[in-house]
């Protein structure tokens, strides 16, 4: 029986530091869970890990189809990463439209294990290949990759078959014999896996069987590997050198729900998560329904506008309005954000951002929401904008999102995007004891004499008072319409109206306070400095140690705070002589940079539908470095 | 505790309405109704969308919002989410509940929120200075339509009752007393309780509704809805509804049998919906309480409860959570 301590029966694994495996099917073909617990068992290997599901819109495309490959990348390594990785080294085909669609990102001299038994003339026709022309054959590719035709299919309805189950039954385990010999190739132990088979199918489901049946695929799949000599060597991936502590793996949405959570019951407040369904936003929505225990209430609402809307509802009422979405919902909320910057009510707007615009590529990672969070309403309407940085990083980003909305009694809008909020890498576990109580008070009593003021700011933060109905004696009336000064009756004088909005404006940049100054990195003597934000930074930093090591320093420094920046951040631009930028978009922040501070910053700019390479980042910079573009 | 008075109700806030607009009197029997009701001024909030009426919260000295246009079912939504004590109004007009609110208002009443709708119904837009709106007539001469307006009118009881909303009623703006007694009803109905002001908009559409509100128009063009009392109108209470095979008709009591006068049955919500499409001048305009289901449960205790019972399966252990189903340590 095979586990982690089976000897092999040929060589002893290779070690090796750095390896990225991309499982790539049909939609159907289950490349997401087999994927996701390869994750699971590198995660207790001790790895660190970084990992990109990369799925189509279409929810079942036409079999076999290239439009409907979706596929599962991990990049697992015994040094400290931040990407899932440019290149793979191995690339699992389950049939000819994931091998075409997938082969170009395999590095050369990478392993292809494919299920030849697809590769059949329906197969191929169905993948926009010639019936008669197997690439498995094509002896260009055999020169440049090590191509593994692996019997999968045969095998595993010839194992597999019982009584008790059907073909389709059967043949739905595919997924985990490839687990099993991707597992048996890196030398990952097999329980993990059959313990969450055990637990999904057997305890949840109430199928032992289907857990059996899918247990005996696993087993296959790595006593294929063992048998066959197919590939040869094994190799091994040792533990990474993380810090000391507990750990558990985390992708950006559940992060973002663990977050907003955490803050409410810091801030020891109900919250009210009203949200329509959005890829790749409704994760949070599925999340924070299940939150209902910490006094969290969700709320499906009947479009985008409803949700913003019953979230400033809830903020007045009282609770902590929490409002998710992507791009185009972020476009609906527009008017109803704009009436909540006039009402000065807390209010929490996650936009996790895909390709745009309109409908554009839903499932496909893209910053280019920046310009919209600052500027998509209508007047002078400053909001906070804050971007998480990686899986994790949206943790502590929701955190600090609901603490500055209730500070300020602002809007905060915080900027996810699809690479992050799906993939995962491990998250050393926070202390929460550590995370500040977010203070929030309510008033009981009026504040100018007999009378209550609704307007009247705190000098500090520029937040007004969050009365809340059910308050004797506090009774006021708030409204779209410009607010006189102090008393927030209705007002059309000018000097008033231009006094309130700097007053509005006076407030966002009050956070600037509370905001930690920049942390440059890498050669912080070089002329050149690095300037990221968001999902990106990851690639980022790993460009910089790789131009670093090739002899070029770069400095580098990451953005949490778009709106306002860090107080410090024209003084840190100001230290270098070239500001790179690079961005999935066409120049978002460049564009803030320069009307802000005057700074000719230089782009690099991609908008592939994906989050950076690093490679591509590195000939990015170097370019930008020399002066081309 | 103090009883309130109509003053108690009046913000300092100078009431920015045309002379003569529906408005007043509405406004009016509000702040005179809201003692008769009772409750704490401070769990009494005001929500509005956009328009003449939306004005409205201004002009209560309870907590109030006014919104964005259309969507204030939405906010009120939230408001009761976050705290279902509170007594919810919301009163806002044709153009802002049944034009570009209309599918927060057709949520609202189909989840069945706990909040009391004033939809006062001018059947024209009057802060942008007279274009026809969803509920102006076919033919209506209008800045927007001077060949007159090609749309068919919604029908806002007819469109409640279709959303399952649960108290759908009807009332004039000028009928204090009535509207009043709508007012007490709605107030103490568990859900969405949807009252229709037939309302007058003496700049751009006056006259509105002047066949049903006017001393000498009234007794012979409206039926005052009574549960349990045959449908009798007229001047001289001479006319009555009766159902034919084609559906309800109108014919003199004369004419017929006592017992082939249709009944009022508040509970019926199929001869709800046939009262909520009569139209004049084939048929009176209905008035008072069409449809009441006091069965409904309410969507805000709903969700408490599902809040209360999620809290009772598991506790909420933040470490533990956060912890999630599996950890690894690193040494």
């Amino acid at each position: 029986m095979p586990d982690s301590t089976t000897t092999p029966t040929n060589q002893p694994p290779i070690a090796v530091d750095d390896v990225a495996v991309r499982f790539a099917g049909d939609s159907g073909d289950g490349m997401q869970l087999a994927g996701g617990q390869f994750t699971a068992t590198t995660a207790l290997v001790g790895n660190d890990f970084a990992t990109f599901p990369d799925y189509p819109a279409e929810i079942r495309a036409p079999r076999g189809t290239t439009f409907g490959v979706s596929g599962f990348q991990v990049h697992f390594s015994s040094n400290t990463i931040h990407t899932p990785g440019d290149v793979v080294d191995v690339l699992v085909a389950m049939n000819p439209a994931a091998f075409k669609t997938n082969i170009a990102d395999v590095r050369p001299g990478g392993i292809v294990l494919a299920d030849e038994d697809e590769f059949g003339k329906v197969g191929l026709k169905k993948a926009g290949y010639e019936p008669d022309v197997n690439p498995l054959d094509d002896e260009d590719l055999q020169r440049r990759y090590r191509i593994v035709p692996v019997p999968l299919s045969r095998i595993v309805r010839e194992e597999l078959a019982d009584d008790d189950h059907g073909a389709k039954e059967v043949m739905r385990c595919r997924n985990i014999f490839a687990l099993g010999l991707v597992c048996w190739l890196y030398d990952r132990p097999l329980e993990p896996t059959i313990d969450h088979l055990n637990e999904t199918f057997g305890v949840k489901k109430g199928r032992q069987d289907i857990a059996d049946l899918n247990i005996r695929a696993l087993r296959a799949g790595w006593n294929f590997g063992e048998t066959a000599e197919l590939v040869g060597e094994r190799y091994t991936v040792a533990p990474a050198d993380l810090k000391p502590g507990t750990y558990r793996r985390i992708s950006g949405n559940e992060a973002m729900v663990l977050g907003l959570t955490a803050a409410a019951r810091k801030a020891n407040k109900p919250m009210v998560y009203a949200s329509y369904p959005i890829t790749p936003a409704s994760d949070v929505l599925h999340g924070m329904s299940g939150m209902k225990r910490f006094d969290v209430t969700t709320f499906q609402a009947e479009d985008e506008i409803a949700a913003v809307c019953a979230a400033i509802g809830a903020s007045f009422a009282g609770s902590i309005g929490v409002t998710g979405t992507s791009g185009p919902g972020l476009a609906l909320k527009g008017e109803a954000m704009g009436l909540a910057v006039m009402l000065e009510l807390p209010l929490v707007i996650l936009d996790v951002q895909r390709g745009g615009p309109a409908t554009g590529m839903p499932t496909k990672p893209e910053q280019a929401d920046l310009l919209q969070a600052m500027f998509g309403r209508s007047g002078e309407a400053p909001v906070i904008v804050l971007a998480a940085a990686s899986p994790s990083d949206c943790f502590d980003t929701a955190i600090e999102a609901v603490r500055l909305a209730t500070r300020h009694m602002c809007p905060v809008i915080v900027l996810s995007d699809a690479a992050i909020a799906n993939g995962a890498e491990p998250w050393k576990l926070p202390d929460l004891e550590a995370i500040e109580p977010i203070e929030i008070t309510h008033p009981t009593e009026p504040n100018d004499g007999e009378v209550f003021h609704p307007y009247m700011r705190d000098e500090h933060t520029g937040g007004r008072p969050w009365a809340i109905p059910g308050t004797p004696g506090l009774e006021h009336r708030v409204g779209g319409l410009e607010k006189e000064a102090v008393t927030g009756n209705v007002c059309y004088d000018g000097e008033n109206h231009e006094a309130m909005v700097h007053a509005r404006q006076a407030k966002i940049m009050a956070a600037q306070a509370v905001i930690p100054p920049i942390e440059v990195g890498g050669d912080t003597t070089s002329d050149t400095l690095i300037l990221g934000w968001g999902g990106s930074r990851g690639a980022i930093l790993e460009a910089a140690d790789q131009l670093s090591a090739a002899g070029t320093p770069v400095a580098h420094a990451h953005l949490r705070h778009l709106n306002p920046f860090p107080a410090d951040l024209g003084d840190v631009l100001a230290r270098f002589d070239r500001v790179i930028v690079p961005e999935t978009n066409s120049g978002q922040l460049r564009f803030l940079l320069r009307a802000t501070y005057l700074c000719d910053a230089i782009g690099v700019n991609v908008m592939r539908g994906r989050s950076f390479q690093v490679q591509e980042l590195v000939e990015g910079i170097t370019r930008a470095m020399e002066g081309k573009s | 505790m103090t009883t309130l008075k109509a003053k108690d109700y009046t913000t300092d806030q100078d009431v920015r309405w045309c002379p003569g607009c529906g408005d007043y009197a509405v406004l009016a029997a509000v702040r005179k109704a809201l003692p008769v009701i009772g409750g704490a001024k401070e769990n009494q909030v005001f929500v509005s969308g956009i328009g003449c009426a939306a004005r409205f919260p201004y002009y209560m000295e309870t907590y109030g919002m006014h919104s964005i246009h259309g969507r204030a079912p939405a906010f009120a939504t939230g408001i009761k989410l976050a705290n279902p004590q509170l007594d919810v109004w919301l009163v806002s007009g044709d153009g802002d509940l049944l034009s570009i609110g209309g599918n927060h208002t057709m949520h609202a009443m189909r989840r069945n929120v706990g909040i009391r709708i004033l939809l006062l119904n001018n059947r024209i837009y009057g802060l942008t200075k007279g274009q026809y709106s969803p509920t102006s007539e076919v033919g209506k001469i209008t800045k927007s339509t001077p060949m007159g307006s090609i749309d068919e009118p919604v029908m806002p009881l007819a469109l409640a009752l279709a959303a399952e909303c649960s108290f759908v009623a009807r009332c004039l703006d000028i009928d204090a007393k009535p509207l009043g007694a709508i007012m007490e009803r709605a107030a103490g109905h568990a859900g969405t309780a949807f009252v229709e002001v037939l309302q007058d908009c003496n700049i751009f559409n006056h006259q509105a509704w002047f066949h049903a509100s006017q001393k000498d128009t009234r007794p012979a063009n409206t039926l005052q809805l009574v549960h349990g009392d045959p449908m009798i109108f007229g001047v001289d209470s001479e006319r009555c509804i009766i159902r034919s095979q084609d559906g309800l008709g109108v014919a003199n009591v004369a004419d017929v049998d006592a017992a082939d006068i249709v009944v009022h049955d508040e509970t019926n919500r199929t001869q709800a919906f046939e009262l909520a499409t009569m139209r004049y001048p084939d048929f009176p305009e209905p008035l008072g309480v069409l449809y009441v289901n006091a069965d409904r449960p309410m969507y805000e205790a709903a969700c408490e409860d599902q809040v209360a019972r999620a809290k009772a399966d598991r506790p909420a252990d933040l470490q533990a959570l956060v912890h999630g189903p599996e950890t690894w340590q690193v040494t």
